[in-house]
Parts: C-alpha cells; structure tokens; sequence
C-alpha cells in the first residue's frame, strides 16, 4: 500500500545554506507522526516543501503514491492540508467564519456551501452563532477551531499541524489537543505534526523523527518518551531538555 | 524575613463599553529576598500585577492599591522622576520577547551600558569592563565581539540572556521576569532560568516569576501564586504542587499532556461559567 506521504531524500537550501539535509520519511495512511527539533531544525521548513510554500528543494515528494509534481493545486488541495502554529495570524482579519469556510468550497466549485460550513462548525466545536463573526471577536482557542475547519472543508486525508497550540494557554490546548485526536478518528486522517513539545508528541502521536541541523537523527515509536530510550545523543538531549520540572515532581511525589 | 515589597489590594480596571472592568480584582503580597511565582492564563491578570509594581500602565487603565511599598517607601507618592529612580536600578523587568524589547538599532554592548550610566555615574572606561564582566556573567563567552552586534544579530536565547544583562547590570534587589522564555527554544529555556535562578542566589535578590507555565514555577520558586480571572485563586509552597486543593489549579495541572502520556483524553476546564472557546 502506498504511504500518506513519503519524502526521500528531501534537501532544502536558502541560499548558501543547508536548512533540511537528505531527509527521508515515510508517513503511513491513518498513523500520526511527529517532526520534532529546536528552532532552526528545519521541522517546519519539510512541511512547508511539501505543500509547495518552499520554491526550491531536491528529492521526491510523494502525497497517496502520486508525485507531488504530478497533482495540481486543486487536486493538492483536497487531498493535504495545512493548519498554522499563531490562529492569530493565520486567519484574515477582515474575513468572517462564514467567509473562511465557504472559500476553499467556492474555489473547488462545491455546492450546498450553508450546509457545509454549519456542519463544519459543529464539528469543530464552535456554535453556528460564530459564523459571520470577525477573527477578532473570537479567542484564540476559536480561532484555531476555525483554522482547523477550514482546513477540513474540502475533506483532505492528509493534514498538516505546524505547532497547532504552542500560541494558546495549556486547558485551550487540551481542548484542541482532544479535538484533533477526534477528528483523527471520525475522518480517518493521516496528522504531520510539527512541534518542540515532546508531551504533546505523546499524546497525539504514534511516532517521532527527531531533527538536529536539517538532519533526521532518529526515528522512534512514542514509547521511546515514556522511558527516554532513544540512540541519538541529540535525542537523548533534547528529552532531557523537555523533561519538565513537572515529571520530576510527580516522580518525587 | 523582611518584607522588601508589600502589595496590598491591587485593583486594576480598564474602560468597558459597560462602565470599568476589573481585570485584577483584589491582588496581595509580600516579597522577601526570596523567589516567587505567578502562575495564571492569558487574561488573569499576572503581566499586569507585575506591571503595576513598577507603575508602568498608563491610561486608560486604572490602577488603585491599598499599599504599594518598597524597602519602606510609598510607591504610590513618587513622583515620575523619583519612580524612574527605583525602575532599573531597584526594581527591574525581563520581558518576554527579547526581539521586541531590545532596541533595534543600538548595538547590544551600547544597550547594556545605557542601563548602568542611567543609575551610576561612573567613567566611561569602568563602564565597558563592567558591560564586558556582566556578559561573562550571563555566559556568553564572547563579550567583545558580541557587545558589537545588533539585536537581529543575535539568536533567542542570547538576546534574553542580553536582557538579563541589561537588567542586572545596575544591581536591583528585585527582579519581575514576564514569561522570560516562552519565547525560546525548549533546549535554552533550562539554560535562561538556571541563570537567572544564578543570578538572583548570588546577589541575594528577590524575582518575581510570571508564567503560565505551573511546573516551571514551581521548579524555580519558591512560592507559587495562582490566579484566575483577576484574583490568587491558591497559594502554594512550590514543592507541594501535587497537594493543590483549588479545582482551578487541579484543572491546570490535569490539562498538561505528560512525557508518559496514556491518557485517551485530556481533562478541559469547564467553561460554562464564561464565554467559552
């Protein structure tokens, strides 16, 4: 069976520099799996590729065993998605709910739009009652429902996550966090996560790659958080790193 | 122990399309040499209890307090000038981005010297070997090279760590640092807090920590202040995080994914009460 999305051999420069070096993964249909790295790691960068927001890389992007090449935007669109890491910067100020969610349809020339966007809504956990409200009048924890609709509305078995609450307060990311691992389930879809926040990986996530430098280091089951047992130094770090004063309190206590 | 700040009853308030909204309703406590944590969401009201200690809100918000006093002085009754005195040199702020808060287009060493020639008058000679010896202080190991670059020139956590500098430099007893590395690299967190918890041993100072990250607090603090909506919902020794009672600090606790997570759901805050989100 053909992969969600299978990357090999992914390079990426900005101008003299390397930022993603010969990386290869291989995402499953229906599995979750996670980019992690610093800043810098080039993590966002491979996603940003594989949508086609980065002009210029080498290798081969293959979405559902088609060439990246090969499909179309539109075609490209239905099929993979993307949602941003700031839902208040992602969303057009001057664009209500309503005009968020009914663009993606009108542009693939897809009726019975009303319909759609309610039930969208409510999917998502907004009430209809925001749908013809400005960014604005929404809190953060909306906004990022909205993001995540509008990448829902054309149905898409691939969805991009680029740090998808690292903007919002931890019981708001709880609430998105509990959205996304349901959605997941109804829509069978196949999440790219990309985050620093190891936690999160756990919770959403049924592997990891960890990026050191534009390079993939290693890739491992979530298990490999519950006791820390990575191979790469740099893994190993960065565990150490994330390991919050929280675990270690609880383990004391 | 000493008292070194006292905040009695702060109340701050901004103009509603409905009369005055308090959105810090009530606010009390006492600093020692010692390390204190305010803990809360955006909306509770922390960054503005941290801000109204150094007077730094301007209208239209509206700041009230019972008592505002400072190694025993009224900061309230100062004047801008005597206030300005205290900013810096006696009190002072890391703020949460240093790419905001460091001024753009002067170098970082010229920066760091504006805060000591404010408060001191000292030669200006003495005032780069002191720039040079606080930048070793915060580890950066560099100082000549990096006191000649601009803030773009240097990464995340250098800039806070330039921050750091900046604030210290003058010597304050207190320091109130707002989310000083939410806005940094997992890896370099860890590096900033354990100076900054360096710093302030050393120079037997009191900080005040605001963050809405719990187990970070507590990690560093050694009191740990809650606040919901306006008001300190709990007060916690830090070491006894997992004894809170308040169901609001329950409600935080429980919400954070763990490193061993096994949970098939995450438990959410009702939010019947409020406007949801």
């Amino acid at each position: 069976m053909s992969a969600a999305l299978d990357i090999r051999s992914l390079s990426v420069r900005y101008g003299r520099t390397d930022v993603v070096r010969d990386v290869s993964i291989r995402v499953a249909r229906g599995e979750s799996y996670a980019l992690v790295g610093e800043s810098g790691s080039g993590k966002s960068t491979i996603l940003r590729a594989v949508v086609g927001m980065v002009p210029d890389w080498r290798g081969e992007i293959e979405v559902d065993g088609a060439p990246r090449s090969a499909l179309g935007q539109g075609a490209f669109a239905q099929h993979c998605q993307m949602v941003f890491q700031d839902p208040y910067a992602s969303l057009h100020p001057r664009r209500t709910v309503d005009a968020t969610l009914s663009e993606p349809l009108r542009i693939h020339g897809i009726g019975n739009r009303d319909a759609q966007v309610i039930e969208m809504m409510r999917s998502v956990g907004l009430d209809p009652r925001y749908r013809f409200r400005f960014p604005h009048q929404l809190s953060g924890g909306q906004r990022q429902r909205v993001a995540i609709a509008r990448a829902l509305m054309l149905d898409p078995k691939l969805l991009l996550l680029d740090e998808p609450t690292s903007a919002l307060d931890v019981s708001v990311q709880a609430e998105i966090l509990n959205l996304l691992v349901r959605l997941r389930a109804e829509r069978g879809l196949t999440y790219v996560l990309v985050t620093h926040a190891l936690p999160v990986v756990s919770f959403l996530c049924d592997r990891l790659g960890v990026l050191h430098k534009g390079q993939l280091v290693e890739e491992t089951g979530v298990a490999a958080l519950h006791d820390g047992a990575f191979r790469a130094p740099y893994a190993r770090e960065l565990y150490q790193a994330s390991l919050g004063a929280g675990d270690r309190v609880r383990d004391a206590g | 122990m000493t008292a070194l700040l006292e905040l009695d009853n702060l109340r701050v308030s901004f103009p509603g399309p409905r009369g005055r909204v308090e959105v810090v309703r009530g606010v009390s406590f006492t600093l020692g040499r010692e390390r204190l944590g305010i803990v809360g969401e955006s909306g509770s009201g922390k960054s503005l209890t941290g801000r109204s200690i150094l007077r730094l809100l301007r209208p239209p918000a509206r700041v009230e307090v019972d008592a505002l006093r400072f190694d025993g002085q009224d900061l309230m009754a100062l004047s801008d000038r005597q206030m300005r005195r205290v900013r810096g040199a006696r009190i002072s702020m890391v703020m949460q981005d240093p790419r905001y808060s460091l001024n753009p287009v002067i170098t970082v060493g010229d920066q760091i010297a504006e805060a000591l020639r404010v408060h001191e008058r000292i030669p200006r000679r003495a005032v780069q070997a002191r720039v040079r010896e606080m930048l070793e202080k915060v580890r950066i190991h560099d100082p000549e090279r990096v006191m000649r670059l601009y803030p773009h020139e240097v990464s995340g956590g250098m800039g806070q760590r330039v921050m750091i500098a900046m604030m210290l430099i003058p010597q304050p007893d207190i320091l109130i640092a707002d989310e000083p590395t939410s806005a940094l690299d997992v890896s370099v967190q860890a590096q900033v807090l354990d100076l900054i918890e360096e710093m302030i041993a050393e120079n037997g100072m009191g900080l005040i920590l605001i963050s809405h990250d719990l187990d970070l607090v507590a990690r560093y603090c050694d009191r740990v202040l809650v606040m919901n909506q306006g008001e300190v919902v709990e007060e916690l020794q830090a070491g006894a995080l997992h004894a809170a009672r308040h169901p609001y600090t329950r409600a935080l606790l429980d919400s954070v994914p763990r490193m061993d997570e096994t949970r098939e759901v995450l438990p959410v805050m009702d939010r019947s009460a409020g406007a949801g989100t």
